[in-house]
């Protein structure tokens, strides 16, 4: 009889603080535990009694890596609850600070913290050593993202420009179109980052996800949508609460969603990929062919190749909204206070992230409920870690830790956010 | 002789990682920094641990449980010059909006099984808890004023950083007052510079991020506020923002708390 233990005090290239804990016995994955001690600091608490225009300055603290994912998710959820429509372009101009944020998201984990694990290299900057073209690409195209957020919104981290009914302020057209000429470069070396990430390699491992995603009719969902998943459910944001609940386990700090079923689902590349497929563009499918994805991607290590995809969408999506961008006349419309419940979600780096507050009359929030992408996928990455254990249960301690640590980067786990993340412990007796 | 690269360790307590993804959004001078110091402790970036002494420890992130009460110390232990970076890290941040409520009654708002939280009571800075050489403000940290301040203690001087208002840093870009123009509340005058006044820029008032700056009279700009129709219930929520723990905006907040009604 063995045991064997694996244990991962600190996970590493991932936000926030987490740890793994995976106990085999007689080649069988006892028990698998992502342990998340982020301290809780308890936002949908904190909101309480403060106003609706606050919100989206407030929540954007929850995460310094996605801050417009919350930013436009608050918003979206106050304008629901108020009753507010906003201009066809300041819409436009938030999925452009949205892109921007997807481009610096997504390359930092594809280049920075997720391919090292492929290669061999324990960070970025050994990985510079030897693959010097590859991260000198990823940081031009990281600094691209955060230049934009930073015209639309002032800086990356903690953008202050978007409001409730529009933006503070709106960018004029010369301003978004000195970025054509390096989009056009960018959208170049975006293509070389897929055909990068396509030579990696990759396990052979493959589960049968729930997939869970925003859709939109006329676009390859980002901002707004229903709800659907690979099991054939379309819902409205307002149906979220009947669909998915959140339970506080013992080992962590954050909240874990299921499907009211009790199932566990994925959200995130691999799910927009697989339920949006067809929305995305030309280059952006050829791209993924080229690279050997079908239109339905079920190993998780190859959401790499598809947020390389879904990068290079993005630098042609920012592309087509700046050539159409005019500028608004007001960058703002009139908000007026009222009692009522609004809902938002949109789509974060990580996949979808869900809020609902409610107003009183005087428009300050009684109640809020904020759920992260993390929060979602904690239950997928627990499941995935006792498939894929057992088959490499002949890898020394060592390398069956690393190995545990690739597979739950494969989320791109977000821990400051899911608490609103990871050490590794593997146990073998 | 090669001299020694000097050791860099970056530490997270309570936060958003925003402030130490600044170091990583320093795509311009991302390689040559690592060439000159040894990234040695940067769990973020890397699976590599250095083991310390550290000759620099950048500390992002607030205290609110006990076990970082504790592991603040062993960082302390192991760092030559101890840095705290960020609005958590020098005021105790966002998260100490709790400080004002009783946090048994809180956890319950959030969270299923409060029993399984381990939590203390308050968000505290980390100059509450050990000594801390230099203090970078900021909701975000500027990465600018990350790098001057690295540069500084890697080299032996002192950093160069503005420690005036954000409203002087208006006045030098040439911004329109928001408040004088608009009516609109703005905490430029009591608030530390370091964003090169970005929200007046971008038409609103000033939240805040990067603190009080030195002895700021903070109960005069109540009075101004106050002038211009805000209430003080808008007037409390003003000053408890991001740096809502830091001592000058605690206070002033608390002295537009609604009085005792001796009602329940």
């Amino acid at each position: 009889m063995r045991t064997r233990t694996i244990k991962v005090d600190y996970l590493a290239r991932v936000e926030g603080e987490g740890a793994l804990y995976v106990k085999v016995h007689d080649g069988v994955v006892d028990d698998v535990r992502l342990k998340i001690f982020e301290p809780p600091r308890f936002f949908e608490a904190l909101l309480r009694g403060r106003e609706y225009s606050e919100a989206p300055d407030i929540t954007a603290r929850i995460c310094g890596i996605c801050p417009v994912a919350y930013q436009i998710g608050a918003t979206h959820a106050m304008e629901n609850a108020l009753g507010v429509s906003v201009d066809p372009q300041v819409r436009a101009l938030r999925r452009l600070l949205y892109c921007g944020e997807w481009i610096e998201s997504h390359v930092l984990h594809v280049a920075m913290l997720h391919a090292p694990d492929f290669l061999g290299y324990q960070d970025a900057i050994a990985m510079a050593g030897d693959h010097p073209d590859i991260v000198q690409t990823a940081l031009r195209l990281k600094k691209l993202g955060n230049d934009i957020m930073t015209t639309i919104g002032g800086r990356e981290i903690h953008p202050v420009s978007v409001r409730i009914g529009g933006f503070y302020k709106v960018p004029e057209r010369r301003d978004l179109v000195e970025y054509l000429p390096r989009l056009a470069t960018a959208r170049e070396e975006a293509l070389a980052l897929v055909r990068f990430t396509a030579t990696l390699p990759f396990p052979d491992f493959e589960q049968d996800y729930l997939f869970v995603a925003l859709h939109h009719p006329d676009e390859y969902a980002i901002t707004e949508g229903r709800l659907i998943s690979s099991r054939g459910l379309d819902i409205g944001l307002d149906e979220y609460d009947r669909h998915f609940t959140e339970e506080h386990v013992r080992h962590s700090n954050a909240l874990h969603s299921s499907t009211s079923d009790g199932d566990n689902y994925m959200v995130g590349p691999l799910a927009r990929f697989a339920l949006n497929y067809d929305q995305l563009s030309p280059l952006a499918r050829q791209a993924a062919t080229e690279a050997g994805l079908d239109r339905v991607c079920r190993n998780p290590f190859k959401s790499i190749i598809v947020r390389a995809v879904e990068t290079l969408y993005a630098i042609e999506e920012a592309e087509r909204i700046i050539g159409e961008y005019v500028k608004p006349e007001h960058a703002s419309v009139a908000v007026t206070p009222r009692a009522g419940t609004g809902y938002g979600c949109t789509e974060a780096p990580r996949g979808i992230c869900y809020h609902r507050y409610r107003l009183d009359d005087g428009g300050l929030i009684t109640d809020a409920k904020i759920v992260p992408p993390t929060s979602q996928n904690q239950k997928t990455i627990e499941s995935d870690l006792r498939a894929f254990v057992p088959q490499y249960l002949d890898l020394d301690n060592d390398m069956l830790t690393w190995r545990c640590e690739q597979a739950v980067r494969n989320y791109d786990p977000c821990i400051s956010c899911a608490t609103h993340f990871l050490r590794l412990e593997v146990v073998r007796d | 002789m090669p001299t020694r690269k000097p050791k860099l360790a970056v530490w997270k307590f309570s936060s958003c990682d925003g402030c130490q993804l600044s170091l990583l959004d320093c795509e311009d001078e991302l390689l040559a920094v690592a060439a000159g110091i040894d990234i040695a402790n940067f769990p973020e970036a890397s699976r590599a641990v250095v083991k310390g002494p550290y000759d620099v420890s950048l500390v992002e992130g607030s205290i609110t449980t006990p076990h970082d009460a504790e592991r603040i110390h062993q960082v302390r232990r192991s760092s030559k010059v101890l840095i705290s970076i960020g609005a958590c890290a020098t005021a105790g941040g966002i998260q100490a909006l709790r400080n004002f409520a009783d946090v048994r009654e809180l956890a319950p708002m959030v969270y299923a099984n409060p029993s399984y939280l381990e939590i203390l009571g308050k968000s505290t800075p980390i100059a509450d808890h050990v000594f801390v050489d230099y203090e970078l403000r900021g909701c975000p940290i500027s990465k600018h004023q990350l790098l001057e301040v690295l540069n500084a203690y890697l080299n032996g001087r002192k950093p160069v950083i503005a420690s005036h208002s954000v409203c002087i840093e208006c006045k030098s870009k040439g911004v329109t007052c928001v408040t004088v123009a608009q009516g609109t509340p703005c905490l430029g005058p009591v608030a530390h510079a370091g964003c090169g006044a970005l929200c007046p820029t971008f038409n609103r008032g000033c939240y805040g991020c990067f603190g009080p700056m030195e002895t700021p009279n903070t109960a005069s700009l109540a009075g101004v506020w106050a002038w211009h129709g805000v209430d003080d219930p808008r007037i409390l929520r003003g000053f408890r923002g991001i740096n809502a723990y830091a001592e000058p905006f605690r206070r002033e907040s608390e002295a537009h708390e609604a009085p005792y009604s001796g009602e329940q």
